[in-house]
Formats: structure tokens, sequence, C-alpha cells
């Protein structure tokens, strides 16, 4: 316990300086409070707005982590289609690259007309926001299996889905983590973008919406508070998945002194 | 006592065709050529005009310098690569490799039962059998865990029963002790001896140690460096267990480092473990 509070320390005393220098700057007059509000003025908003944050927070939380669970299958799917499938690869590699560069402005329109004012627009934005980077992890990573060892499974008369599942997918496995992660991380500024791009009914639906709402209304202390809990939430969700990991592949994160 | 010194003469044609039907592994005149992997102009030859032949039953070593072709030659054997010019025919082959090749993903158990799991057995019944040998080779305990919490000498016996385990007649390995130290392959020797003889099969075994090659070998086939071909081939009818002391294991020894090009004088030098150097 008392190791993993020093290993956490570096992360504190940061944490500690850059909100001291951000209160010093807002307490000396440098710019007005309505712009940037001080940090004990965003600790009282969280405090004073727990209620309506928590519910935000809940329905946001819902998007990020089904629409993550989206993204990884979808994209570990793709990946492992791509990889045993040359024409699909010249098909739609490509293609997945360019999806990267729709602006969701443009389609959000159409997906409430398909699906409506409920969650399946904005799972799928975050969904296409995040599948990307599990794509490219996964389809190197099977690419990258060690040659000799497919040699030997062959000897041995694997056939090819054999060969790719006991070889190719659990190899790839970590990797496609790796871009789980990164999905992780631009899957909450996903849930943002989806939850400000596509209508929704009602006054209040998720963090993204609650921070726009407040920006307009200049509830600027609300807004940063709302931005806090993303912010907490992308680094929960972050540890979550590395702890997930050592689970899923316990032979790629060994204990630290173990054999190499 | 027959002193297994002894020059095999090529054949006459017909002699030799008898005795390929019946064998395990025939190679004939084979010829393998690969583009330069570096992509330069010249295509390396790796094979130029190899004949071998193992009956069944046989253990059938091949020594050679670093580079002549060894690792090729098996790979033909197992039917991963296919001949320039020549006929390679050979019973169905399992292929130990260099490297172990374990999963990192999967216990020790898990990769020894592989080949079974491959052709079909179910889990519970491949592990079964596997667990039998594990016993016999003094890997017991060792059955969870992965293969990065085993030794050098453990991981080979492990890839070893995996190889054993396939079924098939014909086991090509592909220098198995070369990445272990002295004491550990003086052991893994004495083991495999007695694996094969309490399991026999056909065995092709590449080395670059020559001493291992008499220890264990029926029959010692010499390569030349690349493009490798073969220039000798030494009979070894000596009684096992053998000693690396014994007079007629040395001199097959000394045999087979002159036909290298490699006299007594540089057998340190060529990497070989000298142990006279008093005398």
């Amino acid at each position: 316990m008392r190791r993993r509070a020093m290993y956490a320390l570096p992360a504190v005393l940061v944490a500690v300086a850059a909100l001291t220098a951000w209160e010093l700057y807002v307490e000396l007059g440098a710019v007005n409070p309505e712009l940037l509000p001080a940090p004990h003025a965003i600790a009282v908003s969280l405090w004073g707005n727990g209620g309506l944050l928590w519910t935000n927070f809940k329905i946001t939380a819902e998007e990020v982590v089904l629409g993550l669970a989206l993204a990884l299958a979808s994209g570990f799917v793709l990946a492992v289609a791509i990889h045993l499938s040359p024409l699909l690869r010249r098909g739609i590699y490509p293609h997945a690259v360019g999806s990267q560069a729709v602006p969701i402005a443009v389609i959000s329109p159409l997906l409430v007309l398909w699906w409506g004012f409920g969650i399946f627009p904005k799972l799928f934005v975050i969904a296409l926001i995040c599948f990307f980077p599990v794509v490219v992890t996964t389809v190197d990573a099977l690419s990258a299996v060690d040659p000799d060892q497919l040699k030997l499974l062959r000897t041995l008369d694997a056939s090819r889905w054999q060969a790719l599942r006991f070889a190719e997918l659990p190899a790839a496995l970590p990797a496609a983590l790796s871009g789980a992660r990164i999905a992780l991380a631009v899957g909450v500024i996903g849930a943002f973008i989806a939850e400000t791009t596509t209508a929704t009914t009602g006054p209040y639906a998720g963090l993204g919406r609650e921070i726009v709402t407040d920006l307009n209304s200049l509830q600027t202390q609300r807004a940063y508070a709302a931005a806090v809990v993303l912010f907490a939430f992308a680094i929960a969700c972050f540890y979550a998945l590395t702890l997930a990991e050592r689970r899923l592949v316990p032979w790629s994160t060994r204990p630290r002194g173990a054999r190499p | 006592m027959a002193v297994g010194l002894k020059t095999e003469e090529r054949a006459s044609d017909d002699a030799l065709s008898l005795a390929r039907a019946r064998a395990a592994v025939s190679v004939s005149d084979v010829t393998r050529t690969y583009a330069e992997p570096s992509g330069g102009s010249d295509p390396v030859r790796a094979l130029a005009g190899v004949s071998l032949h193992a009956e069944r039953g046989e253990l059938l070593a091949i020594v050679g310098p670093s580079g002549c072709g060894k690792t090729t030659l098996l790979e033909l054997i197992c039917g991963l690569q296919a001949p320039d010019a020549g006929s390679v025919r050979c019973a169905p082959a399992a292929l130990m490799p260099q490297r172990d090749l374990l999963l990192p993903w999967l216990s020790a158990l898990d990769n020894a039962a592989l080949a079974l799991r491959l052709g079909g057995t179910r889990r519970a019944q491949a592990r079964a059998r596997a667990a039998t040998l594990f016993a016999e080779l003094g890997l017991d305990g060792f059955q969870q865990a992965r293969p990065h919490e085993l030794s050098g000498g453990m991981r080979q016996r492990v890839a070893f029963v995996r190889t054993l385990l396939s079924g098939k007649p014909l086991l090509c390995l592909d220098e198995p002790f070369g990445a272990l130290d002295a004491i550990t392959r003086a052991e893994m020797q004495g083991w495999l001896a007695r694996a094969l003889a309490r399991e026999p099969r056909t065995v092709v075994l590449v080395t670059h140690d020559v001493e291992e090659a008499v220890l264990l070998a029926d029959r010692v086939a010499v390569l030349s460096a690349r493009p490798g071909r073969v220039t000798e081939e030494l009979t070894v009818e000596l009684p096992r267990p053998r000693s690396r002391t014994e007079a007629a294991v040395v001199a097959l020894r000394e045999r087979a480092l002159s036909a290298l090009g490699l006299g007594d004088a540089r057998g340190s030098a060529s990497g070989e473990r000298s142990r006279k150097r008093d005398t």
C-alpha cells in the first residue's frame, strides 16, 4: 500500500504544482474568473452540484463504456478480417483511414434520422472515433507474428483457423489492448463530441451537453467542474483497462524481477 | 567389437533406388537457391546437389559449418520449402526448431500437448497424455508453469515432448541444444538418447557440435560450407550409451572434424570444446 502511494506521488505533486500555479494566476487578477475560475471555486461548484453532475456522469459513462465496447469488438473483428483477406485489406483499409477524417457534424443529422434521439447515434459516433487505433495496432500485431512460429504450426498440421486461434490471436492481444487504451483516451472526448453534435431531448443529457449549456449561460464554474469529472473518469478507465490487461495477457505483463 | 568407422561409398543406382523405397528420408541431388535477402543481385546457393537418406528408426546427424544450409535442408525434409532441383521424399515429419518457439500464453503442459490439440484431441485427453511424458522427462511439478518461468533445458524438453506427441514417424531436430550451456547440453544429450530408446523414431539431427553427432547418431553426414554438399558420411556402429571419452568416439570425432577441414590443432578454434588441453 505504501509502495503504491509512493508510486502515485509524482502525479500528485504535478497536480498540486499545477493547481497552485492556476490558483495564483486567477487570484492575482491576471484573468477574468468568468473565463477561468480558480480551482477552489471549481471545487466548491463540484461539491454543490454533486447530484446534477452525478446524473449526467452516469449518462456519459454509459455512452463511453458501451461505445468503447462497440469500437473494440468491431475494430478487432475488422482487423482479423483484414489480416485474413488481402482483398479486404486493399478494399477496406484505406476507407477505414478515411473514416477518421469525416467531421461528425456532417453525419450526425443522418444518425439522428436513422436512430432517433436515444443513445444509439452517440454510440456510433464514439465507436467511429475509437475503432481506428484498435484496427491499426491489431492488424500490425497479427502480421508481426514470428514466421518461424507459423512454420512450426504448419509442420504440426495446423489449419489456418488453428494458426489464428493458437498463435496469431493471442499474440495480437497485447497490441489490441494497447490500441484499446489509445481508443479509451479519445473515447471520453468522443463522448463529448457525440453529445454535442447529435440532437438530444431533455434539459441535460450527459456531461458534454451540460458543459456546452453551462458555458452558454456563463456558468463557467460548473462547466469546469464537469470537465474535472471527465478528466477523472478518463484516468479511472485507463487504469481499469490496465488491470484488465494484467488479467487477460499475464504472459506479457510479468511481475518485476521475473526471468526475462 | 565392430569399430564404427566406415565411409559409405556411393552405391550403384539400382541398390540406391531400392534403399530409397524403404527409407524414411530420401533426399536426392537437391539444389536450393535463394534470392539475396538484403536485395543484392547475387542469389545465395544454399544447397548444391545434396543427397541423403535415412532408414526407418535411424538417427542421422548432419554437421557442418555455420550457414551451410542445414536449416534449409530440414525445411525441405519437413515440406516447408520445395527444392529447385532434385527430389525430396520423406515420411511425415515434425520439426523441433532451433528456438523452442513455445507459445508464451500456454502453460508448459498445454505447449507440450499442442500437437495433439491441433490433431483434434480433446483438451483433457491431450493434457493427460502430455502429463505422462512430463513425469518421465523430469518435468513433474512444472505442468502449469509458463515458458518464461522454465530454464532453457526444460524449455527444450517441453519442445521435444511437443514434437514427440505429434505422432509423426520422422523428427527433425534443428540444433536442439545449441543455445544451452555445456553442462545442460550434456545432460540433455543423455536424456534425448534415453527418450529415443524408449520411443524409437527416425530422427534427423542437425548440429554444429561434432561430438554431439557422434554420441547420438547412427550415421553422421558432413556438409561443406555454402553451397552445402555432403562431403562425407560416417557410420557410427558403437553400442549405446556412448561416452565422450571412449577412444572410438574420439576417433570418429576427429575424423568428422577433418572432413570439415578442421584438424585436431584447430579443434578449439572451431568452437568445439577441447578437453585435451593438457596433452
